[in-house]
């Protein structure tokens, strides 16, 4: 059964990965260099008189670095995708359809649970924002994470009531609460770069997600399950 | 008696089996995000840091 699982996480992460990567470093990659620009001081942008151009020579590609995040971007959609066909597999077991259909589901959740539910209140932030203590932000993040896969799965596997009312509080309660906030902000960073790099970020995480889980179902189904599957010998 | 306990024990290890490897799998999983994403440490920040941004983990 491990071996099921890793086989088919491995696969479907990989292959997710890669294409979460390729889409990144097209997409999402040029606007982060662009708000460099303005942290590192090379640009400068403030009130209605700029007269900087909008358009600037962001370089090409940095083979080490793009390396690295076509690297690490594999790795994080691996393990994603661990977490994602171990949860399968306990859905199976209770009675539940898995397949590269039901897979694209599993995947929109998990879209929503790690990306969608903590973005909604702590955006993701290009680099150069004002934002406050980064371990008391990430405290902040695994908790909502947490409250939202433990709301979407009461939602699809126990039906009554009580758990959608339940799941309701959940997924409400880490943005009524509030994540933790920076005292003053400070960003130098144009409002139009942070908000194309945040409507990206989502984009592509949603791709991304929508990915992993169909090839999650669909690797979990290719994969024999040897704990089920008759003694011929 | 002992053929009843057998089988019960047997029961019990072919259910437990596929939780067990379950969750061996999402505390891996959580591991390789965690490591991959979260760490602090200045060497894996700077190798993963455009990644960290464009998945919307906390950064810096």
């Amino acid at each position: 059964m491990f071996t099921r699982i890793l086989t088919s996480a491995l696969f479907a992460g990989a292959a997710a990965g890669l294409i979460a990567a390729l889409l990144q470093l097209y997409f999402v990659q040029p606007v982060l260099l662009h708000a460099e620009l303005y942290e590192g001081g090379d640009l400068v942008h403030f009130g209605t008189d700029s007269t900087v151009s909008a358009i600037q020579d962001l370089g090409g590609i940095d083979a080490v670095r793009d390396g690295l995040s076509l690297f690490f971007t594999m790795l994080i959609y691996c393990g994603y995708a661990l977490i994602l066909v171990s949860l399968m597999s306990l859905a199976e077991a209770r009675g539940a359809v898995i397949s590269a259909r039901t897979g694209l589901v599993w995947g929109i959740a998990g879209f929503v649970v790690v990306h969608l539910a903590p973005g909604f209140t702590l955006a993701p932030e290009v680099p150069g924002v004002a934002a406050a203590d980064v371990y008391e932000r990430q405290i902040w993040w695994f908790s909502t994470v947490a409250a939202s896969g433990i709301a979407l799965w009461l939602i699809a596997f126990v039906n009554n009531w009580i758990s959608y009312g339940i799941a309701a509080i959940l997924l409400l309660a880490p943005h009524v609460i509030g994540a933790p906030e920076p005292d003053v902000f400070t960003g130098p960073v144009p409002t139009e770069i942070g908000a194309l790099f945040a409507a990206r970020a989502f984009g592509v995480g949603m791709v991304a997600w929508a990915l992993v889980g169909c090839f999650a179902g669909y690797f979990w189904t290719q994969q024999s399950a040897p704990d089920t599957s008759p003694k011929t010998a | 008696m002992t053929i009843g306990t057998s089988v019960a024990a047997k029961s019990s290890s072919t259910q437990a089996t596929p939780l067990i490897a379950a969750v061996a799998s999402i505390v891996l999983g959580f591991a390789i995000v965690f490591v991959a994403g979260h760490v602090q440490a200045n060497a894996l920040h700077d190798a993963a840091h455009d990644v960290r941004h464009a998945t919307g983990f906390p950064c810096h």
